[in-house]
């Protein structure tokens, strides 16, 4: 298993569960504003029909302005304009951070020189090479790399064993170990090798690195719509639809009124000719849903930025999607659920023998054994027992006794007295060997420890002749902290978690039981994960994994989301559709609720939006035709200094709000993890009836501060 | 017994026997539109038709089947108003002018019943028997065989099939609606409605002036009328004459009519989707609209807030004494919120308020309770909408019974939903844009507005009732009411039918505790929340020149 030990997530469920995306810095939005501005661009605005209708209404309105010009119609059409410019300095700021960290990658993908091997097989010699740019490289070449040297493009290490500076892409100082064969094969171009020599074999083809993809994600230079966006997109088309016809038709009911009501003089909203143009048009865009057009690229890309920011990096925003469909979630052990390795976790000593006993016997027996359980074992009997840890070297005359696969055990001899621990089967039969009879409960509490799913370690000595057992160390796999309560969320939000081992059916039992999951698959070959995640999508359910492994690939590819550890190959990396440069299993959790976070933060912003439509129905009706019909002013319960502060006054409001939601759209909203109908009540009650109550007061306190400009009454 | 308590009695009473008769008859239809048996009759009339009864549909070819079956119902009735003169039992009735016979052959197959004509003096007794009351029924069995398909669509998974539009139409009419009609024609007749096939009779009145009273086989129209949701009335007055509606208590039972089918279909759609808590919920979501609107109709009326009713004392205008203010209102919300369209006193002549109620009631879509049918159809529309928005709210790809609501039923849901507020808009914009059609309105200002709009809402969303108030026999009239009729129906449908077959395909999705669930009060306040709102919003200038001008003082 090559998945390092990782420690538990560092934030504990009760305390930290917003996700968050950084703060948005003001400075930003000014550094954006040219992009904003290039955007105007009908071209470009084409993929928006919302912002795109608000843009010709606009260029509409700024024609009727300039024919007739008035202060009410250049203070509109200004805000119009504006209306558009927040829009796309939204996405422009969305694009801006992506960019930044583009431009920390473009740095790393600086041209270097290969030495390319020439007719070089494996095991040859690596003598023969003749030096080409990166970009000259093509799949398959064989290049040699040391310590020094930037490593070439992406490949495999096929020969030698390095250690590897890969921050340039992951932003870990750390130094990792690339070796040829196994699962920590893969190499990035880009990445330095600290020391040694690899011949690498080249798998990219040339412009389609790892870091080239990467710095195309995260710029969002191919960014296509998701299904779901485009979904939303189509309802958003709808409702600009149905608006534009309300609008347009409202103009004949309009002329007609005007004609029943003689006598009533012309206002800057209503003529003989109609309602005019210029309110026309600011009705239309205030009750088009430009609030979330404006917003739900911005929120996408920012979405995607997210998992930036956790080094995750999706190969599409319909992984991320999807990640919130998830409903079942398959999890290796090693690494995910547990530590990784068995520690020891009790001393069962045997009648006669006190727990203190038994504790230093087994830090004796342990003293040289560098493996992670014989280290556990001394970590134990210290925290448990308060034993001190001892050096090997400070005891003196002692023989150490390493572990071999024939003895199964280690131990020490000194001064006369022999100390071992082991496998039982070993320990015992040397016991027996030398004249000791273990007693009955040394074996009950073996099996005990083996039912529990446990590893049972037998402690033997001979001291004085006699040879004995004193207990028995009960090593087991240690569940991560907070896994739990984890999975228990997961289950809130109606997730299904799956943990895969290689153990066997007992001890997976036991291990599932304590982490909390929902359930297993023991014994599990790659053919086993690929067939459960096909059973489990052919009853509906959206599948996630994590892998690393060649052996992975095929689930990877099969999962809705695979999510590759970058210390993996480069099969289960070209597999998945997910990488984790940080190659911390436990993240797909987090991936999952980025997606959830994602879909929430478009449901409820189109919810504002439409709510919002409320408010300026009841401060644009009024002011177009409470001079015809004076029954129209009841309407007009904001009480509105005047029908050109009203109108202007939702047309403000209306493209402010679209400011002040950015931050919200980057960040995406508050999400908990609960159940569905938890989560609904209080999207309802923030964003339905706060979308319905904010604009009443935003347009209110605008047109309390506007009804003093000149031509506003 | 004060004109309020007498109201919420009668409408208490309505509630009650509704609340008796949902759950037996959606049991009862359920098992008719999935028995595997076909009886005798049945299998008479498919090998006449020559269809194969157990052959699976999919949703392109039902919606050529109920094209097919529309179009040729079209030019049968239109042919047969036509030919009157010539044919039997035509009472010596003059061949129906060639517009208001497309207009009035489209009105009664789309289940509109829009009138352009006054019935006792237009039609003859074939006409109005083999040719308007056999599509009173089998128009209803159309919008209830659409329901069924897309009920179908979520009830069924990975398959293509969406039923048999054949099997649905013939099961509809006469395992459903004959035997009902049967039944409550009798009801009607103790009620004191006539049947027979007496031509004019020559009645010399009070003041001395001659008049023609037909009578005709009005019981056996006047049950599918309400019973199949159409409207159509034998006489002009429709339910205010008194052939057609007697008493106080056939105007009850024609209401307990207008809204038995449409809120037992609620229960058929539970129990073909195995979760009846789901029907209920759709239930809820159309029990909800309809008693706020009766209520506030009510009130509005009752209140009477006009200049007339203030001086008389009660809003009386337009409204039969037999029936009063409450009966009247009552019966004016049933037929719009449903799409009857059958009057028992002149919507024009109610409150300004009252008379937006009417109008709103039709704009919703007709959908608490709605048509039969049409009215489930609608209302799962407005589901699936709502869903797709509260889905996104909980951080999942929205779906609905476990199929999800992706582009495509979204691109449909949406398609069905802006047909009827474009005809209705876009109908009333041309009316009243030109100069020629606005002098066909009687009245001027708000009111006559009101009037177009009602006209187009009452004919886009296939109700049939009339304001009134505008001269709409003419060419111009008949046709745009007609084209708005044909797409208000059939665009619809297209489109209902297309969201069953693009559901129909779908696995379904297991439910969890991710999973939005439809069951709940929670769901049925945001579908009647995103229906009035979305609704309110599209509509709301157009209500504002109108009603609302001459209503709010």
């Amino acid at each position: 298993m090559s998945t390092p030990v990782l420690e538990a997530p560092g934030r504990t469920p009760a305390t930290e569960k917003k996700i968050g995306g950084g703060l948005l810095d003001p400075k930003q939005l000014v550094r954006s504003l040219p992009d904003a501005f290039k955007k105007l661009n009908p071209a470009t605005l084409w993929h928006n029909p919302v912002m795109l209708i608000v843009e010709a209404g606009a260029l509409f309105t700024t024609v009727l302005a300039i024919v007739d010009p008035s202060f009410f119609a250049w203070a509109t059409v200004i805000w119009l304009w504006l209306t558009v410019v927040f829009a796309n300095l939204a996405e422009a700021v969305a694009e801006g951070r992506g960019k930044a960290q583009a431009a920390t990658l473009r740095a790393a993908k600086r041209d270097t020189n290969a030495r390319r091997l020439k007719g070089w097989k494996p095991g040859a010699d690596a003598s023969q090479w003749d030096t080409v740019g990166a970009p000259e490289l093509r799949q398959g070449d064989f290049v040699v790399v040391e310590a020094g040297e930037i490593i070439p493009g992406d490949g495999d290490v096929v020969e030698g064993i390095a250690s590897v500076d890969e921050s340039a892409i992951t932003g870990e100082s750390a130094p990792v170990i690339r070796e040829s064969g196994g699962d920590r094969s893969a190499v990035t171009g880009g990445t330095k090798v600290l020391s040694d020599q690899i011949v690498v074999q080249i798998t990219q083809k040339p412009g389609e690195s790892f870091i080239d993809r990467m710095i195309a994600l995260v710029e969002g230079a191919n960014r296509q719509k998701t299904p779901n966006e485009i979904a939303l997109n189509i309802l958003l088309a709808a409702l600009t639809i149905i608006f534009l016809i309300t609008t347009a038709t409202m103009q004949p009911l309009a002329i007609f009124s005007k004609a029943n009501n003689p006598g009533i003089p012309d206002s800057l909203a209503l003529t003989g000719d109609g309602v005019t143009g210029i309110v026309l048009v600011s009705l239309l865009v205030c009750l088009i849903p430009t609030t979330i057009g404006a917003l739900l690229s911005a929120i996408g890309i920012a979405g995607m930025d997210r998992l930036v920011q956790r080094n995750v990096l999706a190969m599409s925003g319909r992984a991320v999607e999807a990640a919130g469909d998830v409903s079942t979630l398959l999890l290796d052990k090693t690494g995910t659920i547990t530590l990784g390795n068995r520690q020891a976790s009790e001393f069962v000593p045997v009648q006669g023998v006190t727990a203190e006993q038994l504790a230093t016997t087994a830090q004796l027996a342990s003293l040289a054994d560098e493996t992670p359980e014989g280290r556990s074992i001394v970590v134990y009997a210290k925290q448990a027992y308060g034993l001190r840890e001892r050096e090997p070297g400070e005891l003196a005359h002692a023989e150490w006794v390493n572990f071999t696969a024939q003895t199964r055990m280690s131990g020490v001899n000194l001064d006369g007295r022999q100390v071992r621990k082991g496998a039982a089967t070993a320990v015992m039969r040397w016991v027996r060997e030398n004249g000791g009879h273990p007693t009955d409960d040394v074996g009950a509490t073996v099996d005990a420890i083996s039912g529990s799913g446990g590893t049972p370690l037998v402690v033997g000595e001979i001291a004085d002749g006699t040879a004995r057992v004193l207990g028995v160390i009960h090593l087991k796999d240690v569940v991560k902290q907070g896994m739990r309560e984890r999975f228990d969320e997961m289950r809130r939000m109606g997730i299904r978690t799956v943990m895969i081992t290689g153990d066997n059916p007992l001890t997976a039992r036991a291990i599932a039981d304590e982490a909390g999951v929902d359930d297993f698959l023991a014994e599990a070959t790659p053919e086993d994960k690929l067939a459960l995640i096909k059973k489990e999508q052919e009853g509906g359910r959206l599948v996630a994994m994590t892998g690393d492994g060649t052996n992975d690939a095929p689930a990877l590819a099969q999962a809705d989301v695979g999510v590759a550890m970058n210390t993996g190959t480069s099969a289960a990396k070209e597999a998945g559709n997910m990488v984790d440069l940080d190659s911390n299993p436990t993240k797909l959790i987090e991936i999952v609720e980025i997606g959830k976070q994602l879909l929430i933060t478009r449901g409820a912003l189109t919810t504002f939006s439409i709510a919002n439509d409320i408010a300026k129905y009841f401060a644009i009706i009024p002011a177009m035709f409470a001079a015809v019909y004076p029954g129209l002013d009841a309407l007009n319960i904001m009480r509105l200094a005047s029908p050109q502060s009203a109108i202007l006054s939702a047309v403000i409001f209306n493209a402010l709000v679209i400011i002040a939601l950015i931050p919200l759209a980057l960040r995406g909203v508050r999400y908990r993890p609960s159940s569905a109908s938890k989560l609904l009540s209080r999207n309802l009650y923030v964003y339905g009836l706060g979308g319905i109550i904010v604009p009443f007061v935003g347009i209110k306190i605008i047109d309390l501060l506007i009804q003093f400009l000149p031509g506003m009454s | 017994m004060s004109s309020t308590f007498a109201g919420v009695l009668f409408i208490g009473s309505l509630i009650i026997v509704l609340g008796l008769t949902h759950r037996p008859l959606g049991d009862y239809m359920y098992r008719v539109y999935t028995s595997a048996k076909h009886n005798v009759v049945e299998r008479f009339i498919y090998r006449l038709l020559g269809v194969q009864p157990d052959s699976e549909q999919r949703w392109s070819v039902y919606a050529r089947s109920v094209l097919a079956f529309s179009l040729i119902s079209v030019l049968f009735l239109y042919g047969l108003q036509r030919l009157q003169d010539k044919l039997f039992l035509s009472l010596g009735m003059a061949p129906v002018t060639d517009h208001t016979a497309w207009n009035t052959a489209i009105s009664f197959v789309t289940n509109t019943n829009w009138q352009s004509y006054s019935g006792e003096s237009t039609m003859g007794h074939l006409v109005q028997m083999s040719g308007l009351a056999v599509q009173n029924f089998v128009s209803a069995a159309v919008g209830m065989a659409i329901a069924i398909a897309l009920v179908r669509g979520f009830a069924r998974s990975k398959t293509e099939g969406l039923g048999n539009f054949w099997v649905d139409l013939v099961r509809g009419s006469i395992r459903i609606l004959l035997p009902i009609a049967f039944v409550g024609a009798i009801v009607l007749v103790a009620g004191g409605l006539i049947q027979n096939f007496a031509g004019a009779h020559e009645l010399t009145t009070l003041t001395g002036s001659p008049q023609a009273i037909t009578g005709g086989p009005v019981a056996s129209q006047e049950v599918i009328k309400e019973l199949g949701n159409n409207g159509g009335g034998f006489y002009n007055t429709n339910s205010a004459h008194p052939f057609e509606n007697a008493t106080t208590w056939t105007n009850w039972f024609q209401i307990f009519l207008i809204f038995l089918i449409p809120f037992a279909l609620p229960r058929t759609f539970g129990r073909m989707v195995g979760q009846v808590k789901q029907g209920y919920a759709i239930l809820a979501v159309m029990v909800t609209l309809a008693v706020v609107s009766v209520v506030l109709l009510n009130v509005f009326e009752l209140a009477g807030n006009a200049t007339v009713p203030q001086a008389v004392g009660a809003a009386m205008e337009g409204k039969d004494v037999r029936f009063g203010v409450s009966n009247s209102a009552t019966f004016a919300a049933a037929t719009t919120l449903t799409s009857t369209g059958a009057v028992n006193s002149f919507h024009d002549s109610f409150t300004p308020l009252g008379g937006m109620m009417t109008m709103f009631n039709m704009m919703l879509g007709e959908v608490a309770p709605g048509g039969a049918g049409a009215g489930l159809y609608g209302m799962l529309v407005l589901a699936v909408i709502t869903v797709f928005i509260a889905g996104l709210m909980v951080g999942r790809t929205p779906e609905y019974l476990g199929k999800k609501i992706g582009a495509r039923e979204m691109k449909l849901a949406s398609m069905y939903f802006l047909v009827t507020p474009t005809l209705v808009l876009l109908g009333t914009a041309l009316a009243m844009g030109s100069p020629v059609q606005r002098a066909s309105m009687l009245n001027s200002g708000p009111h006559g507005l009101s009037e177009v709009l009602y006209a187009f809402t009452s004919a886009s969303n296939n109700n049939g009732s009339a304001f009134g108030g505008i001269t709409v026999n003419t060419t111009w009239w008949d046709v745009a009411t007609g084209l708005a009729m044909v797409f208000g129906r059939f665009l619809p449908i297209i489109f209902v039918l297309a969201l069953a077959g693009s559901l129909v395909k779908q696995a379904p999705v297991p439910a969890s505790a991710g999973t939005l669930p439809t069951h709940r009060p929670q769901f049925v306040g945001m579908v009647v929340g995103v229906t009035i709102i979305v609704v309110a919003l599209t509509f709301l200038p157009a209500l504002a020149l109108g009603p609302l001008a001459e209503g709010i003082h």
